[in-house]
This record gives C-alpha cells, sequence and structure tokens, in this order.
C-alpha cells in the first residue's frame, strides 16, 4: 500500500469531501484507495471480514461520474452534493439494486433487490460511491455480528474480539479504514454499541426521521436507520443526507431536517443541562468503562456543562421490555420467509412436499440459531394465555419509560451513560449463554423503546480497547445529541490524538500478500 | 423457573413453520424457560391503569390517492422465486396428498 492511499483512507469524510471539491483528489483514486485497503485488510483469517460484497465496478464509475462533472465545471458541478464522491458501505440489511442483500442470512443467499430502499436512492443522487454490503448479525440480532451466517466480523483493535453488533461491519469497516462513512440500523443499539466498541461515531436518529423504507424490518415499532463514521461532523453530514420525510413510509416524521453539521461546528456545552441516568452505571459496568465515563463528566464539566443526576426508575425493567417486544414483532415479520416467493427454498428430506412441510423445512435451514430463538420467543410471547402478562405488559412498561424520559428532560437537556457496560469481548465467550449477550444493550435499548436520538462517541480506552459514550436528548432534537457529542469529541482530542487514529495498525493478510506478490 | 416443555415448543415451531429435531426442542426449551424467567419482571412493574404504548410515536394514518403507482413486471417479481412456471409462483401442494 502507498503512502499516498495511507494518507487518504485516514482523513475524515469532511476532510475528503474539501479536497474533492478543490480538485485536489479525485474521487476514483479516493474510492480505489478504499477498494485497495479492504483487499489488503478484510480478506482471509485474520481479516476484519467487515464486507459481505465489495462492489468494485459500480463504486468506480460513480466516482468517475462525479469527477466527470467536476471537471467539466459549471452549474451541474456545483449542484453536486457535499458529499458526492466520498464512498460509503452499506449494513447489508439495507436493500440494493444491482448489490445482493442477504440480512447476514443462508435465508436470502442469492437473493436481488428489485428496488433499493429510500437511504440508499439518496446515496445514488448524492452520488457517493456505494463501496459494498457488511456484515451483521443475521436480520440484525445480536450484539457482536457472531450470528451472521457468513462468519464473524474481527474488531480493528483487537481481532479475537467481536466488533460489536449488529451492524459490527459498518463499524469496522470504519474503523479500519476501509471505509469513510457506513450506514447501520438501530433497533436496541446496533448502531451505538458497534460504534462504542471499535471507536467510532454512531447515530440513531429520532424514530422516524429517516426512512425505513428498504430495511429488512426485525422490529418495526423499534427500527431506524441512522450513520456511521470517525467523527461526530461526518456522523452529522451523512445523518442530513439520509434524513427527511418519505411518503414510502408510513411512519416517516415531516418537517424540517435539523442542522446538524452547523451544529457540530460551533459545539459548546457551557450551559448545557447534562442528566446522569443514574440506572445506566453502577452493577454491571466495567471499572474501566465507568472511569472513561467520569473523566468525560469531569471535561464536561470543566467546559461549562452542569451535570445533574437524573432518576429512570422503570429503566430497571427496560430490557426485559425490549426482549419482549423486539421478537414479538420480529417473529411477525419473518414470517414472509417462507420459500415461496423469493430467497431460498428447502425440501424436506422425507416424506410428502406439501407446502407446511416444505416451509417448515425452508425455515429450519434457513435461519439460525438465535433468529428461532425470537422467532419462538415472540410466538410464545404473543399466543393465547400469555399475551396480557408478558407483551401486554411490555408494552406498558414501554410508557413508564417514556415518562421517565419525560421527567428526566425536564431537569436536563441531554442524557449521558456509558454506551456498553464493558469493552469489546473475546470472540466466542458468549456463544452459549444468550441473556448475557443481550445484557450488552442494556443502555441503548431505553432509547429505541422510546424513539429517542442518540448518539455515540469514542470516550477513551480501557485495557487498550474503546470506550464509547452516550448522549439521548428528546423526540426531533437529535441536534442536541451532536452538540454535546461533538464538544465532548472536541474536549478528549483537545490534547490527544482521536481515538480513531490510534488504532493498531493491522497487517496485510495473507491472501493480500500472496495477492499483490502474484501481480 | 418458567415451566416451558418440550412439548410446548414443539406447538410454538408449529406455529412457527420451523421444522425441529428432538435435541433442538429440547436446548430451545431449556433456553427459553431461562430468557422468559428474566423477561417475566416486566408485569411485576405494571398495574391495570397504565396505558399500553404500542409506538414511540403518536400516528394519524396516511392517506394517498388511491392511483396505480410503480409495478414491477412478472419477469422482475419471478427473478428471485425459487420455482416459477408459465409467469407464474410454482408452489408445492397446498393441501395434503391425501
Amino acid at each position: 500500500m502507498t503512502t499516498h492511499t495511507h494518507e487518504l483512507i485516514r482523513l475524515t469524510a469532511a476532510e475528503m469531501a474539501a479536497k474533492l471539491r478543490a480538485g485536489e483528489i479525485t474521487s476514483v483514486a479516493l474510492t480505489q484507495a478504499h477498494l485497495d485497503r479492504i483487499a489488503a485488510v478484510d480478506g482471509g483469517e485474520r481479516g476484519i471480514n467487515a464486507f459481505l460484497h465489495v462492489s468494485e465496478e459500480e463504486a468506480l464509475r460513480t466516482a468517475a461520474e462525479v469527477d466527470a462533472i467536476r471537471a467539466a465545471g459549471g452549474a451541474e458541478a456545483e449542484a453536486l452534493h457535499p458529499l458526492a464522491g466520498v464512498p460509503i458501505a452499506v449494513k447489508d440489511l439495507i436493500v440494493t439494486q444491482g448489490q445482493p442483500t442477504t440480512a447476514g442470512s443462508k435465508m436470502l443467499d442469492g437473493w436481488m433487490s428489485p428496488y433499493d430502499a429510500t437511504v440508499v436512492t439518496r446515496l445514488r443522487d448524492a452520488k457517493l460511491p456505494i463501496l459494498g454490503k457488511t456484515n451483521l448479525d443475521e436480520f440484525a440480532m445480536g450484539s457482536s455480528t457472531e450470528h451472521s451466517a457468513y462468519g464473524v466480523t474481527r474488531n480493528p483493535w483487537d481481532i479475537t474480539r467481536i466488533p460489536g453488533g449488529s451492524g459490527g461491519g459498518s463499524a469496522a469497516a470504519v474503523a479500519a479504514f476501509e471505509a469513510p462513512l457506513a450506514l447501520g440500523t438501530d433497533t436496541g443499539g446496533s448502531i451505538r454499541q458497534p460504534g462504542a466498541m471499535t471507536g467510532t461515531v454512531g447515530g440513531k436518529p429520532t424514530y422516524g426521521a429517516v426512512s425505513r423504507y428498504g430495511a429488512i424490518a426485525m422490529a418495526s415499532s423499534l427500527d431506524q436507520i441512522g450513520p456511521v463514521a470517525r467523527t461526530t461532523e461526518d456522523a452529522a453530514l451523512l445523518h442530513e443526507l439520509i434524513a427527511g420525510h418519505d411518503p414510502k413510509d408510513s411512519t416517516s416524521l415531516t418537517g424540517e431536517v435539523p442542522a446538524l453539521a452547523e451544529t457540530v461546528r460551533g459545539a459548546d456545552v457551557s450551559g448545557l443541562r447534562v442528566g446522569v441516568i443514574k440506572q445506566l452505571q453502577g452493577e454491571g459496568y466495567q471499572e474501566g468503562v465507568l472511569a472513561r465515563f467520569h473523566e468525560a463528566l469531569d471535561a464536561l464539566r470543566a467546559a461549562g456543562a452542569e451535570i445533574v443526576e437524573v432518576d429512570c426508575p422503570s429503566f430497571e425493567y427496560a430490557l426485559g421490555a425490549y426482549y419482549l417486544i423486539m421478537p414479538s414483532e420480529a417473529s411477525s415479520n419473518l414470517a414472509k420467509f417462507d420459500g415461496v416467493r423469493y430467497g431460498t427454498r428447502v425440501l424436506p428430506e422425507a416424506g410428502p412436499l406439501t407446502i407446511e412441510r416444505v416451509m417448515g423445512s425452508t425455515r429450519a435451514a434457513g435461519f439460525g440459531d438465535e433468529v428461532k430463538r425470537r422467532i419462538i420467543l415472540g410466538t410464545y410471547a404473543l399466543s393465547a394465555g400469555y399475551y396480557d402478562a408478558y407483551y401486554g405488559s411490555a408494552q406498558k412498561v414501554r410508557t413508564l419509560i417514556q415518562q421517565d424520559f419525560d421527567a428526566a428532560f425536564t431537569k436536563a437537556d441531554v442524557l449521558i451513560s456509558p454506551t456498553s457496560p464493558t469493552v469489546a469481548f473475546p470472540l466466542g465467550e458468549k456463544d452459549d449463554d444468550p441473556l448475557a449477550m443481550y445484557l450488552n444493550d442494556v443502555a441503548t435499548i431505553p432509547a429505541n423503546l422510546a424513539g429517542i436520538p442518540g448518539l455515540s462517541v469514542p470516550g477513551g480506552l480501557s485495557e487498550g480497547l474503546p470506550v464509547g459514550i452516550q448522549f439521548l436528548a428528546p423526540i426531533r432534537e437529535d441536534a442536541r445529541v451532536y452538540r454535546a457529542g461533538a464538544a465532548l469529541e472536541k474536549l478528549l482530542t483537545q490534547d490527544a490524538e482521536p481515538l480513531w487514529a490510534q488504532a493498531p495498525e493491522l497487517a496485510e493478510t495473507a491472501e493480500a500478500a500472496a495477492h499483490a506478490a502474484g501481480k | 423457573m418458567s415451566e416451558i416443555s418440550r412439548a410446548d415448543v414443539e406447538h410454538l415451531a408449529k406455529l412457527a413453520h420451523i421444522s425441529m429435531t428432538e435435541q433442538e426442542l429440547e436446548k430451545m426449551a431449556h433456553e427459553l424457560a431461562v430468557i422468559v424467567d428474566s423477561v417475566a419482571t416486566v408485569s411485576e412493574a405494571v398495574s391495570g391503569e397504565i396505558p399500553a404504548t404500542s409506538h414511540p410515536l403518536p400516528l394519524t394514518n396516511v392517506f394517498r390517492e388511491d392511483e396505480v403507482g410503480h409495478v414491477f413486471t412478472a419477469e422482475q417479481s419471478l427473478l428471485n422465486a425459487p420455482d416459477a412456471e408459465a409467469g407464474r409462483f410454482k408452489v408445492p401442494a397446498i393441501l395434503d396428498e391425501e
């Protein structure tokens, strides 16, 4: 890999965009640099495995188009989106025409979407070269990306550890400089928790702020698409690009998209009331994580923020409510994978070929263990006799959690907590203990239940691994989490390199070396 | 510990259209009992007076004119079909053979 490539991929998306506009670099060179990086670090047994599909030809074609428009100048060049020519990766839960979409499942092996998700249309209209599709826990069900049918994604900070999940591929790709930007989806923390694990920035917009049209649904009342980046400014730029009303999503919000990048650039916390959630610290949280969290509070306080404590007593029940509501909605959403109109069809080994039996064997072979577990759990929670006690109670807990947030936001402008109770754990550690895995999401889940925006920003290292700090704000107040997140980012990088720049150098994989030698 | 038997899981798997081996049923029954025990605490938290929330935002129904929009051709629709014949999806027998 040349020095030039090495430097290009380490720029922020905003810097890349500025250099493209100034004509200092071309989008083809920038896109090729990322494709080279993917070829160097993504494959093989010790590779990151962030990508399930790389779309070299399409990405370079878009890049060349942007370069041609810029070279020609005039009105068309003026009208280019500020991020035009900056490459991006897309979580493989989001459908794309011309590139396969698998949702990390064998069920959709080889499936080609006949349409683009609205967010993908936005990327194409703004001419961001799409590098490819990133790995995830099957149908976004998991917190470690170990439940993908296509192998685990490794954490660029330590390849023996998980990158978080379900969006481990998007977060790892951005942390490993394989892409400056990526799209994720967040149902219970799948953007924010991988952000925390990989030292990157992950944003969960207000529910409905970004169209979900074309995101393969897990739990429709919780799912949200959002930005993955290395800096808050980059996340804000991507958030602005994908947000806004979409008539194809009946839950899409109307109204203005807030000016987030502007908020980030002028971020300052003086006078900002920052509420520490009493319930999201202490027991279960690693000492190193809490140490970084308290340093973040000190930094914010020193910069003029007013730190207050808020009490959210119902959060104790958030995890339980989530693991009833999410599987209930998922069991219904995943009923469509029946091997009739699209996707895998697996015939039973023996006996008559009736549709019932073909569906049973298709779903047995097409779904992995965690997906089956959640479908069965959801079917149980919704079944007659249990509905009121489980699903019904969970919906009431959801009301209580919203009330807790409402009360907290009368005392604070933003809320703060560690994004995840622990740093990235070793691959395979929680394989046999689904409940231990579920506990990863304890701090991120309440935001999804209430539909509010959240943002995870790097908060330093513990045992050499990244720690994430989460900010939360009321519905439609996404700008507040960017304001607080950007201010913390600025405070923590005043006298130190940003966390993403401190990640250990990745060795080129044996495959890449052999490939280069054979050239 | 919640009482979730192998037979319960067998019934749920049938409802969910997922064929399971004996071994899977046993394993799932055990795992499900542990998970249900943990999540069942939600019923302690609530009393009858609390309204249920099914959705994070107050939504109203969205209407539009009843006009034909973009439609896929039969060919496009069948592109991903596991089996097709004469421009139609081909499905296994809906009714038992007997």
